[in-house]
């Protein structure tokens, strides 16, 4: 006898088809899991994700200066260079009464802004504002706006602030990712290279680029026979050694930083264990802090760690049969290693090597510290601008750029190890 | 990994180099550690082995604890030297430090587990995205962090003050957190969940009963994690606090900045010994979790 198959939806026990009340249930679930992450995801979002956006967006924005001669600006835009050499009367006219009625410390902010795209805005304005607050005090409105600002300084009959002026009148601009990679913007508004003496970040950026892979290097170098005994060793001596790893791993970093200067200032352990031991004599102390030698030595110490420990949790899982199998199948053992040892502890090494390397290029303590002046990195300076010189927007496009860099070694990281595959310990 | 008994003496020599190659690395791996040791315990205000120190049979004048007298602020005339400043800072430095520490550890593991646990659901909608974000204030560069930090929390006067500093460390630690946890919640076994609730437990009562047993080792080595991170950081404390939030960290950039000051070799030796302490908590909180997880110890 035939069975009839039902064609009819199956339904659970209050009459909801099943696929529904599955799917139903399936979306009570999501809803459970997001809720249980979204404080954590919240808080995140406020006092990380947007400060680093708040950063990004200082990085092109121009607002403050727009806030304080808007009339001007609007004015200035309307202004034909193909045909007056100077602007208009109303240009004058509505700067002369911006600068009057300006508010001081709003005015004082906007020339230190004047004064990025061109040296000398400071002290033209601020005379010219004496002037002008004289003129209001005793009522004297003049006649020609244009001739009397010329007449309190013949800087503003001279074209070049003018152009300079054109770079300020959008409420975003580029200058200070173009100043963070020694361009600048001329007369015309092309841009182009720094003057040479005022060059400084492109070589600090290669400067940091270049330190970086020569610590990724050294790392790799040191770390993968360390590596490879840690994970052949058998546990009981490998947990042990582990912990002359893991030691530098969770100690201060100010502690490891002030161990090196310790070890190799002039008159530290290195060079006095030198000395004692004849290989140099007191005056040919080696001078191995403060400069970029003592940058080296130290940041490899102390990102070794994050070398070794993807480097040994890949090598631990590679089974010891396979090189006997290859010296087996007759292969020397230096081929044995290349051929087939080394290949498997790709994934490490690439792990390792990122880490390490995405690392270096942000750090800032301890080239600071150790670098003297020759070693600083492109972090110094952005620390520079937000403490002393307070050109928050170069800091901010300098930081931008950094993060930029950061994120396409992670995004390749993220690619060859997948970022959920962070081990700690 | 013994060398067999048939090795040729090339390969002999091979291997005694490579062990030796490794004992070198180890060797610079934690020297820098242990030699500030006994500088530490220099009579003299310059960071250096003096000839005293050296000497056989040891010179008892040579070492001395006035600089260990001088971190906790005794400032008596046998401790006092002219060219080593003298205060109460570094024991200032050591209160806020713990309490920024312990405060920010605290909000960092309940956020950072509670986060975990929906982390580690299987119905978790856009994992990957939202993984990313939870653990980007790990990634990026602390110079950044600090700069974006210090323009926003500026805007709404939190820049030097306790709350601002707390809250970028609890940013900077719940990433250590929540992997950690996740980590941990990996072999977790679900049907417990679902048998304390069918045995009538609320949500609550399960995680305190049955959860949070289980994962325990988990979320103390994640604070543990969080607190160091807190303890260690310095490049935020530089932008974002000002002398009433001195930290240790603040305090010995000054020291290594300004002063070269012994003091901070003191301070250095103290932090090492924490570091010994909290390294093999985290070590044997790991094998008690693989232990209790069933996880075969490799």
């Amino acid at each position: 006898m035939e069975v009839p198959i039902s064609t009819a939806e199956l339904l659970t026990t209050d009459g909801v088809p099943l696929k529904q009340s599955l799917k139903k249930a399936e979306r009570k679930n999501k809803i459970r899991a997001f809720l249980l992450v979204f404080p954590l995801l919240l808080f995140i979002i406020v006092t990380f994700v947007m400060p680093i956006g708040d950063m990004l967006l200082r990085s092109v924005d121009d607002t403050q200066i727009n806030t304080v001669f808007p009339n001007t600006f609007s004015e200035f835009k309307k202004w034909d260079k193909e045909k007056d050499e100077l602007p208009p009367e109303e240009v004058y006219k509505a700067l002369f009464e911006e600068l009057a009625y300006g508010d001081k410390i709003q005015v004082g902010r906007a020339l230190t802004r004047m004064n990025y795209s061109k040296s000398g805005w400071k002290s033209l304005i601020k005379n010219t504002s004496r002037a002008i607050k004289k003129a209001v005090k005793k009522n004297e409105f003049p006649d020609s706006y244009k001739d009397f600002l010329i007449s309190a300084n013949d800087k503003w009959a001279d074209p070049t602030f003018w152009y300079a002026m054109g770079q300020m009148v959008n409420y975003q601009t580029p200058i200070y990712y173009y100043n963070a990679i020694d361009m600048t913007y001329d007369q015309n508004q092309n841009v182009i290279r720094q003057e040479e003496n005022r060059r400084v970040y492109v070589q600090t950026w290669i400067k940091t680029l270049k330190v970086s892979v020569y610590v990724t290097f050294f790392c790799l170098v040191l770390g993968f026979p360390v590596a490879h005994l840690l994970a052949n060793l058998p546990l009981r001596y490998s947990n042990l050694l582990m912990i002359f790893v893991l030691l530098p791993f969770w100690t201060s970093l100010l502690v490891r930083t002030t161990a090196w200067i310790v070890m190799l200032q002039q008159q530290g352990v290195i060079n006095g264990i030198l000395v004692w031991l004849g290989i140099l004599n007191d005056d040919g102390r080696l001078s191995m802090v403060y400069n970029e030698t003592g940058t080296l030595i130290a940041m490899t110490q102390i990102l070794l760690p994050f070398m070794i420990l993807p480097l040994y949790s890949v090598m631990r899982v590679i089974p010891k049969s396979h090189m006997r199998a290859a010296q087996n199948l007759g292969a020397k053992p230096a081929t044995a290693f290349w051929k087939v040892y080394l290949p498997q502890t790709i994934p490490g090494m690439s792990a390792g090597g990122l880490l390490v390397f995405v690392l270096a290029i942000g750090y800032f303590i301890t080239p600071e510290l150790v670098g003297g002046k020759d070693g600083k990195l492109i972090g110094s300076w952005i620390a520079y601008h937000l403490k002393t010189t307070l050109n928050w927007g170069l800091c901010a496009a300098l930081g931008a750029i950094l993060l930029g860099v950061m994120l396409v070694f992670y995004w390749l990281y993220n690619k060859i190890v997948g970022i959920d595959n962070i081990k700690l310990g | 990994m013994a060398l067999p008994s048939y090795a040729s003496p090339v390969q002999r020599t091979y291997y005694y180099a490579y062990l030796f190659f490794c004992s070198v690395v180890f060797f610079f791996l934690v020297a820098p550690l242990i030699a500030i040791v006994p500088i530490s315990f220099s009579v003299s205000p310059f960071m250096v082995f003096t000839d005293g120190m050296l000497s056989w049979p040891p010179d008892p004048d040579a070492w001395s604890l006035r600089w260990y007298q001088n971190m906790i602020g005794n400032c008596s005339a046998d401790v006092v030297s002219s060219t080593v400043p003298c205060s109460h800072k570094w024991m200032t430095g050591t209160v806020n430090s713990f309490f920024i520490g312990l405060t920010a550890t605290f909000i960092a593991t309940t956020l950072g587990t509670i986060a975990a646990l929906g982390l580690s659901r299987p119905h978790m909608p856009y994992k990957g995205l939202i993984m990313a974000i939870l653990i980007s204030p790990m990634i990026v560069p602390l110079i950044i962090t600090a700069a974006g930090m210090f323009f926003f929390y500026a805007r709404i006067n939190l820049v030097y003050t306790f709350t601002g500093v707390i809250l970028a460390h609890v940013a900077l630690a719940t990433p250590f957190v929540v992997i950690t946890v996740t980590a941990t919640l990996v072999g977790f076994d679900m049907n417990m969940v679902k048998a304390s609730q069918s045995l009538g437990a609320r949500p609550v009562r399960t995680f305190f009963k049955v959860i949070m047993p289980l994962i325990l080792p988990g979320i103390i080595s994640g604070a543990l994690f969080a607190f160091i991170t807190s303890f260690d950081e310095v490049v935020i404390v530089m932008f974002m606090a000002s002398l009433d939030q001195l930290t240790i960290p603040k305090q010995m950039w000054a020291g290594i900045r300004q002063e070269i000051s012994p003091v901070i070799l003191c301070m250095a030796t103290c932090l090492v010994a924490l570091s010994i302490f909290l390294l093999t908590t985290v070590e044997l909180l790991r094998r008690r979790s693989e232990r209790l997880r069933g996880i075969k110890s490799r």
